[in-house]
């Protein structure tokens, strides 16, 4: 790991002033869970890192009238331990549960999830975010792609959005705050996430002298609060997901009003499923509706040579969480 | 000297750094040892007077103070060194493992202010003023603790170099409930890995070192932990760390 200078400001214009003006000057550090593997790998060398956990106005989980805001430095832990985040959202219980770690979940922040990096073998292996050979063809369609995307992926991205959050809190239409130390803005957290088109480009819209400050999600009126994380993974323990899919439902009578459903772990970002949303819209329910709308999630699957696996396993996630979402919910 | 330094640096971050000035730097750092602060920073500061508020540290090695096992220690580290590294190469506490290195296997599971968490994936600077506990901790001379006990007597390890990770994680768990559910031990000992597979004997230790445990001799059915899951409470009063 290349040396770098440390600095833990207190409070957030601080923070934002001790960034750089290039990624590679300085990385925002908190639970480190993800930045300090990368930088063993020499796939991140920042200069400084700028430790934000100091600072009291990044924590917390507030609930208004209007809207709930969770600090950019809650941990996975402090949202599971929450209970009327968990009655309001349970699909944000589900997906922070499915960090199979305590030792991951007690230093994983929820910004942290969204920012970390893709865990795509390529990139992690020094090939870079787009994997291309020397030649500059890219290595993902005819290689080792078997947890690769399979929707989003005409190129020249093939990663998967690694997040485990991402899918519901875009499924209950959250927004990320991002803070440049002197203004703040608000992104919806599916406008966030982009797919690079070059290697000059990332996969989220945050900039090298911005950091996340919030998650603001807003209010959902009691007897809507439906949602559901549901993820498909070969291990119980701590394993990342094949697919997963999160759902967010708003019922009128026993059937569905509107409905959101979101993939995990099958494009280069979280990928909405309105073919899916409008099966669901006016009806209840049931099995079969829920097999329906996971085949109709991915019907515009395209996947690459070893990984139609997944296309199977997005439709199941959809599945299992909208007949989890039916169940649970206040 | 300082000063002289000082004009070095800046005229670097002027120019803007080159890797050979970097490293250059770097090495400069490395003579400094437990001055605390570098003089003259790495990083040209786009907002000076916000970033002057903090002080930064490094990249050579710094004064740092960790508090291990109900001692206080005094180091010298660069910010690069992780927990585990400072514990196994500095204050040759050697049993949290090195295994992957990379927050995947729990080998060098430790306890933070009373959360588990991957040592190798913590640096030694900012785990300043916190409460660390390694596996060290738990014996009394030559009485094991009740978790160490039970790892013996249930066979729980083959190699045994998992174990010191597996039988913090444990601990951890039972601080904070004294008697797991069988969901909640499975979720507690999810981010750690026993390559020989060992875990039919750790999930025996782990029930019996729960019956065994000293927090329970005066437990009664009103304390028992709540069902995992949902609506689990997966603990409370941690940090931000």
């Amino acid at each position: 790991m290349q040396a770098f200078e440390y600095a833990a400001p207190s409070i957030k214009q601080q923070a934002v002033a001790l960034l750089g003006n290039t990624w590679e000057d300085a990385a925002v550090f908190a639970g480190g869970t993800d930045l300090i593997s990368s930088m063993k790998d020499n796939l991140l060398a920042p200069k400084r890192l700028v430790d934000i956990k100091g600072i009291k106005e990044l924590g917390g989980i507030d609930f208004t009238p209007a809207a709930v805001r969770i600090g950019a430095l809650v941990t996975l832990e402090q949202l599971l331990a929450h209970p009327r985040l968990g009655r309001e959202y349970p699909g944000i219980i589900d997906a922070a549960a499915g960090v199979t770690s305590p030792q991951l979940r007690s230093r994983g922040t929820i910004a942290g999830d969204l920012c970390q990096r893709p865990r795509c073998w390529y990139y992690r292996a020094g090939f870079g975010l787009l994997a291309k050979d020397k030649d500059g063809k890219p290595l993902v369609p005819n290689g080792e792609n078997r947890y690769h995307a399979i929707l989003g992926n005409q190129g020249p991205a093939y990663f998967v959005n690694p997040s485990s959050l991402a899918p519901v809190l875009i499924a209950i239409g959250a927004k990320v705050r991002l803070y440049n130390g002197s203004s703040s803005r608000d992104v919806p957290l599916e406008q966030f996430f982009v797919t690079p088109k070059s290697d000059a480009e990332r996969e989220n819209v945050l900039k090298p002298n911005e950091i996340v400050t919030d998650i603001i999600i807003p209010a959902i009126p009691a007897g809507e609060r439906l949602s559901a994380t549901y993820e498909v993974r070969q291990k119980e323990a701590l394993d990342w997901p094949l697919a997963a899919a999160a759902v967010a439902l708003r019922m009128n009578g026993g059937r569905v009003q509107s409905a959101r459903v979101v993939l995990g772990h099958v494009a280069p970002v979280p990928w909405g499923a309105p073919d899916a949303e409008k099966v669901l819209t006016g009806k209840r329910i049931t099995a079969d509706l829920a097999i329906e709308a996971g085949k109709e999630s991915v019907h515009q699957a395209n996947p690459l040579s070893k990984n139609a696996y997944k296309v199977q396993l997005a439709r199941v996630a959809v599945k299992r969480a909208l007949l989890r979402a039916a169940q649970g919910g206040a | 000297m300082a000063d002289k330094r000082k004009d070095k640096a800046e005229e670097t971050t002027k120019a803007g750094i080159s890797r050979r000035k970097f490293l250059k730097g770097v090495g400069v750092g490395g003579g400094m040892l437990g001055s605390g602060v570098l003089s003259g920073s790495l990083l040209q500061d786009g907002h000076g007077a916000q970033a002057a508020a903090t002080k930064v540290l490094g990249p050579g090695a710094v004064a740092i103070e960790l508090n291990v096992n109900g001692k206080r220690w005094p180091l010298t580290l660069e910010p690069r060194v992780t927990l585990l590294e400072a514990l196994r190469d500095h204050l040759e506490l050697t049993g949290a493992k090195k295994v992957c290195d990379r927050a995947s296997c729990g080998a060098c599971t430790v306890i933070l202010d009373g959360s588990p968490v991957y040592s190798c994936s913590v640096f030694a600077i900012e785990a300043q003023g916190k409460t660390i506990q390694t596996v060290e901790s738990l014996a009394d001379g030559d009485t094991l603790h009740p978790v160490q006990a039970a790892f013996v007597e249930n066979d729980a390890q083959q190699c045994g170099f998992c174990t010191p990770g597996f039988v913090m994680a444990t601990k951890a768990l039972l601080d904070k409930y004294p008697n797991p559910t069988a969901e909640q031990m499975r979720l507690a000992l999810g981010g750690n890995l026993c390559r020989c597979g060992t875990y039919v004997g750790i999930r025996q230790a782990v029930m019996q070192a729960a019956q065994n445990s000293p927090q329970n001799s005066h437990q009664n059915s009103k304390t028992r932990a709540p069902q995992a899951g949902r609506q689990s409470r997966a603990g409370g009063g941690h940090s931000n760390a």
